[in-house]
Formats: C-alpha cells, structure tokens, sequence
C-alpha cells in the first residue's frame, strides 16, 4: 500500500486545531446544503399533498389556477359534460377555500376547507386516527388534524365551534395533514363546504376526472379539453409540477432556499479551501523535500487530494448524522425537512467536489515548490 | 578506472539580473565516479551549494553540460529531472527534512514510494537500511524523538535505500557533535566504498577530511584544487579530525 494515505491523514491530523476548523466549516456548509435542500423537498411534498392524496387522473381547472389552493372558481356544470366523454368513470366537483373558524372562547381563526362528494371518495382525509369520516355526511361534521388541536380550540373528538356563524363538530381526527401555509385544513363535505367558503351551489373549485380502466389517457385528455373551452384540463402529475413551481419558484421561496444552499456551498469551499491552502503552506518544506527526492507532481497531488478526500468523507458523516436529528426533529413541524437517499448521494458527490476543488489552490501552491529550497534551510 | 556517474564539463551558472547578477560558477570541470568519495570544499559564497543544486539536477546550468548516469540534462523539463533525481541520486540535507509525523520506518521508505515501490518487500528493505545504519531498534519511531545524529542516520538510510549511483550530501555533519559527525562520515564513507556509489560530501568542516578519496575545493565560482585526502594539505590541526 502506498504510503500517500499514510501521509495525507498524518498531515491532516497533525494539527488538530486546524482539523477541527476545517470539519466545522465542511459540516457547516453540508448541514446548511442539506437543510435548504431539505425544505425544498418538504415544501414541495407540502404543497402538493391534496394532489398526491387525490384520487384523480385529470384535473379540470379554472383558467389560470396556478395551484390548488387557487380561489377561481369555474362553472359546476361542465360536470356533465365532461362526464359525458368516452372513457370518464366519475367527474366529482371540488370546493375549497378559506373561511374562519370561531373557537368556543369566541376567539377567530382562519382556516382552508376542503370539500368533496364523499360518495366518490376522490379527496378524503387520510391518516384517520380516531372516528369515523363517513360520519362527514352528517350536518356541521368536520375533520381536523390533530396538531391543531390549540389552533382550533378543540381536544378530542365531539369538540365543537362554528365556521362562518355554522355550529360545527369534529367527527374525525387525522394525523400529519399539515399546511404549508400553516392555516389548518379542514375537511368537509361539499354542500357543507360551499356554505362554509360562500361558494353558489352553481360553481366549483376544481373537477376530479377518474378515467375508466381501458380508457386512452392522452385520448380522453383531448377530448375533454374540448368539452371545457377555455377552462383547463391538466393530468395530475401535470398539475402537481404547476403547483409545485407556483409555490417554489413563482412566489421566490424555491429561489431562496437555493441561494441559501449556494451559500452553504460557497462558505464550505472557501473554508476547506483556505485550511487545505494552509496546511499546505505550512508543509511545503516537506514537499519541496518529496520533490528534492525526486517524486512526479502527480504523487504530491494525490497527497493534497487525499487530504481533501478525507476532509469531505469524515466533515460528510458528521454532516449526515446532524442532517438525520434535524429531520427527526422537524418531522412534525408545519415543513418538515425531508431527505431522500438521492439528495444524500448527491450531496456526497457535492462534498467532495467542493473539497477536491478546494484543494486546487493548493495543487497550485505546490506547483510552484522549487525543491532547491531544502538546501537553503 | 571506475564508471564516471556525474560528468560536468563547463557549468556555468550567474544567477540574478542586472546590478544584482552573480557569476556562482564560472566554467566548472568534475567528475564523480562509482566508488569514490569526494568532498567539495570552499569558503561560504564559493558556490558549493550552487554545483551541488546543478550537480543534483535541482538548478539548470547557464551553460555547460551535465550528465548523469549517461543521461545529458540539457533540455529535459522539471518531471524529467525529478525523474533523473528518483532514478539516480540520493540526497542528504544538513537539516535532515525528515517528516515528522511519520515514523523512521516510513521515511526510509518514502524514496521507495515515489519509485512506485510498495508493500511489505518495501517495508523490508526500509528497515534493512535502517539495519545499515544502525537504526533497527528505532524504526517505529518519529523524527522528534530522535537525536540530531540519529535523525541524520535516518536521512542517510532514505538516501541510499533506493539504491542510487551517487549521493549527495549537504553539510551532513553541521548540526552535529565529534561523535555523530564521525558515525555519519563511516556511514557515506562506506556506502562509496563497500557499496560502490560515487559519494559527494559538500562541507567546510575540516574534521571530515580524513574519510575523502578526493577533496575538490572551490572559491570564486571556480575550482581551484584537486588532490587526495589529507589533512595536513589544508594545515588541519589532527586532534581536530574526526578519525575514521
């Protein structure tokens, strides 16, 4: 075995002041890259999950709605024909939006309802709990999520308040339906929900398109689109990628959480960068000596490199192990911090190309070395 | 006659630019052969050190030729120097440039690692050179829990491990006291003439005189004498000498 690795991590933890220094500034940038793109993947599950919990396969939408919890509203008549198209199974008219919720201390909050036909079981709560959501059909029944339990003065199943002046009960209690907004979900049925958002009984937020088993999507996808004029129809992943661009980038959330992972990248390589530059510096005689001795350049560099190897892969492992507690940590918060074994290897990868290219400037430093210095010492 | 290992015939060398410009060596004629230990003396700012850089392949002549082990230097860039110096040349530095954090053992060895020369036959050989120069018993030890002549003894181990033609040592006894300073000769003295390497020993201390074959003395950028080993030629007082 070479002796390079030998050298390398004799050079690195030599000086531990220096070592530790560096760690702290590659797990710094690393758990910074990791948290922002964390929350960019938690927000974009966030603001996507009535759409992943849809049972859907065409979204028809008002002109325009750039998201689900878009307030335009179109006609609920366009239910039948659309339901008339070759290949439709159901059509289910959704109605959402904000409304306020008074608690029994009289206290007001807003929150986002969300109601469906819930004979067709197109958007029901999900992750249940405790009740029963069949019990939504009754007048005034809602489920709420647990976690808002404060927000909403409500401790258990049968709590009561009122919703735009309407006495309502919790019939059902969810776990992890959270809002990115954080203004709770409620879920109602439709006729329930259309008094709750002041909705005519003649208009709806959206229809939920299921398509027969057989049926063409593309096909059936061209022609409800000319069913519905202006309106539009889009596929779900179509319409999840609409919202999720509208939340992430349309509204400047997306673009700052990745200035802030850029940040992270940049902070990280200059730190690593100038402790690598630095201890380099510092053993240079030790190189010019390699070099006086006769070594190639390459030998040299695959000593600095290997430094920066070593950096990245114990500064990535304690990186990793912070990233895991903060997800855990946040699994519950109202954005919770997600990591996916991609996003893991991809910051890997990033770990130690920020670290090899730090070890650049020092690679140039050492270029440099003129071996004839180890005479003059 | 032995094999002439380093031939240097005209080396010319000015160093700096302008008012500031100095001929170091001003036309030099040497050879070194296998087998012979030399020692190249002269006054500071003779230009010892300055032959030694050109004769070590480190400082490219202003003129002249150099050749080493039959290979012209002229032309060849910085990699196939340091190719010449790996394949050839063994140093050793008047301030040892050991590293510190690896163990006698490993440094020894590292000359055998730039020559892509590994593993357990690797680790044997480094401590054979270490057996050579009386080392054996420290070779899991680091550099800074050597003495001066210890640490030199390891220098001079990583120096001829690899089998060189010729070592070139730089004022190999300067840090050192009466007795290191006169093991470190035996030592080089040996390796030119139980190993068969041409040995050139850059010094002004007097005291290693008795070990040289031949003593080549410079002054002014020139050489200016040469002639057998003795020290009575430079008026050497014998109780000075390190005796061989």
């Amino acid at each position: 075995m070479s002796l390079v690795p030998t050298l390398a991590s004799r050079n690195l933890f030599h000086d531990r002041l220096r070592f530790v220094a560096t760690l702290v500034g590659i797990v710094f940038s690393v758990v910074l890259v990791m948290i922002q793109m964390g929350l960019f993947l938690g927000f974009g599950r966030m603001v996507t999950t009535m759409i992943d919990h849809a049972s859907a396969d065409l979204w028809v939408l008002p002109k325009g709605a750039k998201c689900f919890e878009d307030p335009s509203l179109l006609d609920a008549k366009l239910r039948d024909k659309v339901a008339s198209v070759d290949g439709v199974a159901s059509v289910v008219p959704l109605v959402i939006g904000f409304s306020d919720w008074r608690l029994e201390s009289g206290e007001l909050t807003p929150v986002f309802v969300v109601g469906a036909d819930l004979r067709d079981r197109s958007l029901e709560p999900w992750n249940v709990v405790e009740g029963d959501v069949r019990a939504l059909s009754q007048s005034g029944a809602v489920v709420v999520d647990r976690s808002y339990y404060d927000r909403l003065g409500v401790s258990k199943i049968g709590s009561t308040a009122e919703i735009r002046g309407r006495r309502v009960k919790v019939v059902a209690l969810t776990d992890g339906i959270r809002s990115f907004t954080t203004t709770p979900y409620v879920f109602v049925d439709l006729k329930n929900a259309r008094t709750y958002t002041g909705t005519f009984p003649d208009r709806a937020s959206d229809l939920l398109v299921r398509l027969k088993p057989d049926a063409d999507r593309d096909t059936v996808l061209k022609a409800v689109r000319a069913q519905v004029g202006e309106h539009e129809v889009l596929t779900t992943d179509e319409f999840r990628s609409r919202s999720r661009s509208f939340w992430l980038f349309g509204t400047g959330a997306g673009a700052a959480l990745f200035a802030g992972a850029l940040l992270g990248v940049i902070v990280g390589t200059v730190i690593v960068a100038q402790t690598l530059y630095s201890s380099t510096k510092d053993h240079l005689s030790e190189f010019a000596t390699l070099r006086a001795m006769g070594s190639s350049n390459g030998y040299i560099y695959r000593v600095i490199i290997y430094q920066a190897l070593l950096n990245a892969i114990i500064g990535f492992i304690i990186a990793t192990a912070i990233g895991a507690v903060v997800v855990e940590m946040t699994a519950k918060s109202a954005l919770p911090i997600v990591i996916t074994p991609w996003l893991i290897a991809a910051l890997f990868v990033l770990t130690v190309v920020m670290c090899v290219a730090s070890a650049i400037g020092a690679i140039v430093r050492v270029v440099r070395i003129d071996p004839a210095t180890v005479f003059m010492r | 006659m032995n094999e002439i290992i380093i031939e240097a015939t005209g080396i010319k060398k000015t160093l700096g630019r302008g008012a500031g410009e100095v001929k170091a060596l001003r036309g030099i004629d040497l050879t070194l052969r296998r087998g012979e230990f030399t020692l190249l003396m002269g006054p500071s700012g003779s230009g010892k050190t300055t032959l030694l850089l050109v004769l070590g392949c480190m400082l490219a002549p202003s003129s002249g030729t150099l050749t080493v082990c039959g290979t012209r230097t002229s032309g060849v860039d910085k990699e196939g120097l340091a190719r010449i110096r790996r394949d050839h040349i063994g140093f050793v530095f008047q301030s040892y440039h050991l590293f510190p954090t690896l163990t006698a053992a490993q440094n020894v060895q590292l000359a055998l690692d730039i020559r892509h020369e590994r593993g357990r036959k690797a680790g044997k050989r480094a401590r054979e050179a270490l057996n050579l120069v009386g080392l054996e018993q420290k070779a899991d030890t680091l550099p800074g829990e050597l003495s001066g002549g210890e640490q030199q003894r390891v220098a001079i181990a990583r120096a001829f491990v690899a089998n060189p033609s010729v070592i070139l040592a730089d004022e190999p006894t300067a840090a050192l006291d009466g007795n290191n300073g006169r093991s470190i000769m035996r030592i080089l003295a040996d390796a030119a003439h139980q190993r068969e390497r041409a040995v050139l020993v850059v010094t002004h201390d007097p005291r290693v005189i008795p070990f040289a074959d031949r003593i080549v003395e410079i002054e002014d950028g020139l050489l200016v004498d040469t002639g057998s080993g003795e020290p009575e030629r430079l008026h050497l007082p014998k109780t000075a000498a390190f005796r061989p």
